[in-house]
């Protein structure tokens, strides 16, 4: 059985860990700082880091683009902004133990030669941005930040900017419009932010969890990172299970553990109940079935079987849950979020939206069913950014599983499940 | 209304500091609308015109930007913004009940403010809180693991005018100005209180501590 691997979660039961006295004195990143910085790269390269945001790029070799020489500034990003439904470990991150995300923030500016970096966190966790607000200020005063870091001749400033409500702001590139002062829409890509990003400048935008792992990585090396998880999908990764379990929370594992073993750590699927539908990587993945409950969760296995590693959001739903409904409340939160810069996300997810509002209230047709297959096709890869594809993977992925249930909602002309069962104070 | 004098001496030094951490200041926009909202409660028509001025930018552009992001009020709210998760998963957990209860006992809807000028109420997306769900917050603190009678309470107590302390964070509650204040980079020296992790954040770790298990030792 896969054992859990607690690295980044390891101090989080320690009052103070999110204090230095409770992290420890960064002593990766003072070693950082005594190395070339092309040989950090590598290392990280080394390791098979992939980015902890959802897509999984290689982190090592995102760092790589980043020109050299240029005679530009360059810039770190890193993306709290945390916001896809069912993805809840960077904000525990942050809270808990922000000073992992702190020395990251030092090591990989100093890889790419940066000496300017931003972390902009989602506006809606007051206490999380307090805490990074607090450990930035505790490595300031420590000479950890500012000019001469740890002595060694090399400056970095790092901002905390708080966001102010727009999911779309996760979007790399809208983040960094956001960052500049403008409404949070994506840009045409290419030109990529690592050659085009923050004010024109190359640019690495990485997720918390990413930076986080890098101080791990310098001190243990790339071959005890690489030596856990699967052969293309190494590391460990904080995997987040919400919903019906008996013990939902953060499970820090190797990449590969799979969804029977994560489910048997937390107790089980509550009492009583099975496990009906779930989300490997958040609402933007197509839902899984107790079928792929053996499925490997790592990038391949998973995009093997038709969805996502995503953020290994795992939102588990038991048979009390209407998929329809579930299906319902995400259109309406990706026609909230919908930059609208684009007609078809913009269009199509307000259609979707109350298209399933119909066939949830019973009051549908069979033709309703093919008209959100219909407009969900018009939708994918036919819009500017990738959270319109994520809007429409609940649509094909429910379809797919659960057509009966849509056509049951419309036989009996209502919804068959009784909400009050699905609560945590609902008994079944 | 303008500002006055020293309102406005007050806030120009405070942008002024926004503006300087950033390499160019149109970045300082976001945090300047937050202050704005830790003066007013709201992004106010002289807040928008102050940020314009000191970023040299037009009204309208301004406006623009902070009509994109939900967090900026475009009328005056409460002191107290009270929101309730009803994304699918804390909806399905309970959220839609909370929701449906608490606007029946508070008598107003999503946006809508008592009015005694104390509660605004509002329906939230995913808060990154899922697994404690189903999932309040207030003025942007975190009230995990609600019920409808925990909910209701929650909401007299406010109204009361008595202490009530969010599950992960200070001992007390800001005000939305307050926080407001801490969102625009101000801090408000509260970050050591509350505990690091909890409840389902430690989970994981514990059940790998019972079982000794950790992550491999490095043969460095
Ligand atoms: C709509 C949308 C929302 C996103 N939200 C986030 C987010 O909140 N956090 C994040 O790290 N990445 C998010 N991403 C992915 C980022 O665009 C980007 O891939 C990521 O930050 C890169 O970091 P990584 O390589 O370390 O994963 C989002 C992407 C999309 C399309
Ligand atoms: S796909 Fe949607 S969110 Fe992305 S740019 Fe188009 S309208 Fe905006
Ligand atoms: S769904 Fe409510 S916090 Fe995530």
């Amino acid at each position: 059985m896969t054992q859990l691997t607690p690295v980044l979660t390891k101090n989080w039961d320690l009052p103070n860990s999110f204090t230095l006295d409770g992290y420890g004195e960064y002593a990766a990143a003072k070693q950082a700082l005594t190395m070339d910085p092309d040989a950090i790269i590598q290392m990280v390269k080394d390791s098979g880091l992939r980015g902890r945001g959802g897509a999984g790029f290689p982190t090592g070799m995102k760092w790589g683009f980043i020109p050299q020489n240029d005679g530009k500034p360059h810039y770190l990003v890193v993306n709290a902004d945390e916001s896809e439904p069912g993805t809840c470990k960077d904000i525990p991150l942050m809270l808990a133990n922000p000073h992992a995300l702190v020395e990251g923030v030092i090591i990989t500016s100093y890889a790419i030669r940066a000496n300017y970096a931003f972390i902009y966190v989602r506006g809606e966790v007051l206490h999380v941005i307090r805490r990074v607000q607090a450990a930035v200020r505790e490595a300031y005063e420590k000479g950890y930040l500012g000019t001469n870091v740890f002595g060694s001749g090399y400056d970095l400033e790092v901002v905390v900017h708080s966001g102010a409500g727009a999911y779309i702001c996760g979007e790399e590139t809208a983040l960094l419009d956001s960052l500049e002062g403008y409404r949070g829409q994506p840009r045409l890509k290419p030109p990529f932010p690592a050659v085009a990003g923050l004010y024109a400048c190359p640019t690495v935008v990485n997720n918390v969890e990413s930076i986080a792992s890098v101080p791990s990585i310098v001190t243990n090396g790339a071959d005890w990172f690489a030596g856990m998880g699967t052969e293309k999908s190494k590391g460990f990764g904080i995997f987040s299970l919400s919903g019906h379990v008996t013990r939902p929370g953060q499970y820090e594992a190797p990449l590969g553990i799979t969804l029977r073993e994560l489910i048997d750590m937390a107790g089980g699927i509550r009492e009583g109940h099975e496990l009906k539908f779930w989300t490997p990587g958040g609402s933007s993945t197509p839902i899984f079935t107790a079928e792929h409950l053996d499925v490997p969760l790592d990038f391949e296995s998973v995009g093997a079987k038709g969805s996502m590693l995503g953020t290994r959001a795992l939102q588990i739903f038991d048979e009390t849950t209407c998929v329809v409904r579930a299906v319902l409340r995400w259109m309406e939160f990706y026609a909230h979020e919908s930059c609208g810069k684009c007609t078809p996300c913009r269009e199509g997810t307000y259609w979707l939206k109350q298209v399933l509002k119909r066939l949830d209230k019973g009051q549908g047709t069979e033709e309703d069913l093919a008209t959100i297959i219909d407009v969900s096709d018009n939708i994918l890869g036919r819009s500017f950014c990738a959270l319109a594809d994520g809007a429409v993977s609940p649509v094909y992925s429910s379809v797919k599983y659960f057509r009966e249930e849509y056509l049951k909602h419309f036989e009996i002309g209502g919804c068959p499940f009784d909400r009050a069962a699905s609560t945590v104070w609902g008994k079944a | 209304m303008t500002y006055s004098p020293e309102v406005r001496e007050r806030l120009e030094t405070d942008a002024k500091e926004i503006i300087g951490r950033y390499p160019r200041p149109r970045s300082a926009l976001l945090p300047l609308l937050h202050l704005v909202q830790s003066e007013d409660g709201y992004v106010s028509d002289d807040g928008q015109e102050f940020c314009a001025e000191m970023l040299g930018l037009s009204k309208a552009e301004v406006v623009g930007v902070a009509t994109f992001y939900t967090m900026y009020k475009r009328k005056p709210s409460g002191e107290y913004n009270v929101g309730v998760c009803i994304n699918s998963l804390c909806a399905i957990m309970g959220g839609d009940q909370i929701w449906d209860e608490l606007t029946e006992h508070v008598g107003v809807g999503h946006d809508e403010t008592t009015t005694d000028g104390k509660i605004t109420l509002e329906r939230l997306e995913c808060n990154a809180a899922c697994d404690f769900a189903p999932v309040m917050m207030v003025n942007w603190e975190f009230f995990d693991n609600q019920n409808p009678e925990s909910a209701k309470q929650l909401v007299e107590d406010l109204r009361a005018g008595k202490e009530v302390a969010p599950t992960r964070g200070p001992g007390r509650l800001c005000t939305f100005k307050e926080a407001s204040r801490v969102l625009a980079g101000f801090p408000d020296g509260l970050a050591g209180e509350g505990p690091a992790a909890s409840g389902p954040s430690l989970q994981g770790l514990k059940i790998a501590k019972a079982n000794g298990w950790e992550a491999p030792v490095s043969d460095r």
